[in-house]
């Protein structure tokens, strides 16, 4: 009997020491993690002078990033919004306050849903994208090579994808946020029978400029900072081969979503606390 | 000095060199002399390190042990911007081409020129075509990366690998897919490029023949050691087994062709772990 006790005791020690050691290695290999992440964007934000002197760089970005993304941004904003106008119907047609609904449509697009969901469309679409040419240039040698030619790749390569992606985010998603509330208002006034006046006199007077639509801008900038940062990181530290490359594409679109609602909350704790 | 190339010549010098991988010992404790204006060739088998020597060479590694100095400069000690400016005038031939992919052929070759001078647009057409032209392949320029086969982007590198005039080019297996004939121009081509342009040439190889015919002096490596070096005819007449063995191609020797495994026979007839 004490023997049983004893082994079964030994046996718990093992599997405790075990899971520590396990705890142990993972919190240090994701600390390492975050600091050549963190080394990696002292490089990329160092070389935004250089790209600001060819802002061709930049534009050819922009413009790869919003055709990527324009269309996913545009369909989804259209579907929300519509989806935002009947459910609010619902729930504001029973206090008779559905002349109220464009406030409601706007200003969960603007505040919430516009820069979140415009966010999380960003990184399956443009932020898995940069993660795979990234991880292929490394695995192709590309990454070397211009390091050979004298040419520093987090300059010419990593800095005007991040600075791209940072500027698209808050148009991405003022364009899903435009056209959601026009999705609202063609189920609301044109299906439901909300007077169109209201909807769009409504949203204008008790829509707050600081409050709305400056704190959604502000939100979708951070998460186009941290979506970039997250998608050229992972790309830039893959293991060079084509597993590697895979598995670190779907790592981008894992932790920026993690990334973004978690700091959605932070972010929403922070601006509209007070009210 | 055990050398028998002059130091006061050499363009690059490799001294006491050791380096790991791992637990892997890579090199350990060798030194090579590259002569300025000659071609010399690193051959060995596969996995002996030699592009990371090249790597090393560029400074894109660092060695734990020794020195390399290339034209006066030791490479692991210059700052960043000097080591930039050392690598302009330093060309490397990858073995898999490292071609852009996002970019023409044409945009390939202009890249470095683009990036690193200001000449006007006609002026960087006229070298780009000069430097196709060279390598045979100016009707190429259209083409994307993936549309070329391996020893065509192989030229292409090597075309933009001459953009900037360097003083020296690194070739690593330059000869591996390349048919009879490319095979032939490209031999001829690297040759002239290092008469005409005065150039200083390393290429790493397998490719004995080929090598031989054009290097002026040959260092065989196995197992992180120089195992023979002098020039080609006296590398033939080598008494080493290692140099002999490489260069006639025998399968065994003192170089194993097998990753060291357990015997053969006690493998088959062993059950395995997942049986037993
Ligand atoms: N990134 C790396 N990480 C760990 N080990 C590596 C890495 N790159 C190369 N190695 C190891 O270093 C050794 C030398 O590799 P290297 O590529 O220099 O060989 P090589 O002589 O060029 O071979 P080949 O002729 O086949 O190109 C090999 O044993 C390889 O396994
Ligand atoms: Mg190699």
């Amino acid at each position: 009997m004490g023997a049983l006790y004893k082994q079964n005791d030994c046996e718990e020690h093992k599997k405790m020491i075990a899971f520590l050691d396990h705890l142990g290695k993972n919190t240090r290999t994701s600390f390492t993690k975050l600091g050549r992440g963190t080394f990696f964007l002292l490089q990329t934000l160092s070389g935004i002078l250089s790209v600001l002197i060819r802002p061709r760089l930049l534009f050819n970005q922009m413009y790869s990033v919003g055709v990527l993304s324009f269309l996913i941004i545009t369909i989804s904003g259209l579907f929300v919004g519509m989806v935002l106008g009947l459910q609010g119907y619902y729930i504001l047609s029973d206090f008779g306050a559905e002349e109220t609904l464009g406030v409601m449509v706007a200003a969960s697009l603007v505040r919430e849903l516009g820069p979140v969901v415009a966010a999380l469309l960003f990184a399956g679409r443009a932020g898995s994208a940069l993660t795979a040419e990234i991880g292929l240039m490394k695995a192709t040698e590309q990454l070397s090579g211009m390091e050979m030619m004298a040419v520093d790749p987090i300059k010419r390569i990593i800095t005007p994808r991040f600075l791209a992606g940072l500027l698209s985010m808050p148009l991405l998603a003022g364009l899903f946020s435009a056209i959601g509330i026009i999705g609202g208002q063609m189920v609301g006034a044109g299906l439901l029978g909300v007077d169109e006046g209201a909807y769009w006199s409504q949203m204008q007077a008790n829509l707050d400029f600081q409050d709305d639509i400056i704190n959604g801008v502000i939100k979708s900038i951070v998460f186009g900072f941290v979506a970039s940062w997250i998608a050229l990181f992972e790309g830039y530290d893959a293991i060079p081969t084509s597993e590697g490359v895979s598995r670190a594409t779907t790592r981008t679109v894992v932790n920026s979503a993690f990334s973004i609602l978690g700091l959605d909350f932070i972010l929403t704790a922070l601006m509209f606390g007070d009210n | 000095m055990d050398n028998s190339v002059l130091p006061q010549n050499s363009l690059i010098s490799v001294k006491n060199l050791s380096f790991s991988r791992g637990n892997k010992k890579i090199f350990d404790d060798i030194s090579l002399e590259f002569e300025r204006g000659k071609i010399t060739a690193i051959m060995g088998p596969s996995g002996t390190g030699k592009t990371t020597l090249l790597k090393l060479i560029g400074g894109q590694l660092f060695p734990e042990q020794g020195t390399i100095s290339v034209d006066g400069n030791n490479v692991h000690r210059l700052r960043r911007s000097e080591l930039y400016n050392l690598r302009k005038r330093m060309g490397m031939l990858f073995q898999s081409g490292a071609l852009l992919t996002g970019m023409s052929v044409f945009d390939n070759v202009a890249f470095p020129l683009r990036e690193h001078t200001h000449l006007p647009e006609s002026m960087i057409r006229t070298l780009v075509l000069m430097k196709l032209q060279a390598v045979g392949l100016r009707g190429a320029r259209d083409l994307m990366p993936n549309e070329l086969s391996g020893g065509m982007a192989r030229r292409i590198a090597l075309a933009r690998a001459i953009a900037l005039d360097p003083m020296m080019i690194m070739y690593d297996e330059p000869f591996t897919g390349q048919d009879p004939i490319s095979k032939g121009a490209l031999v001829q081509l690297i040759k002239s490029l290092n008469n005409i342009l005065k150039l200083t040439s390393i290429i790493v190889s397998h490719d004995v023949l080929e090598t031989a015919a054009i290097a002026d002096y040959i260092y065989v490596i196995s197992e992180g050691k120089v195992v023979g070096q002098g020039r080609p005819e006296d590398i033939e007449q080598s008494e080493s087994d290692w140099v002999q063995q490489f260069m006639t191609g025998a399968a065994d020797g003192p170089v194993h062709f097998h990753y060291p495994a357990k015997d053969y026979v006690d493998d088959l007839l062993s059950t395995g772990k997942r049986y037993g």
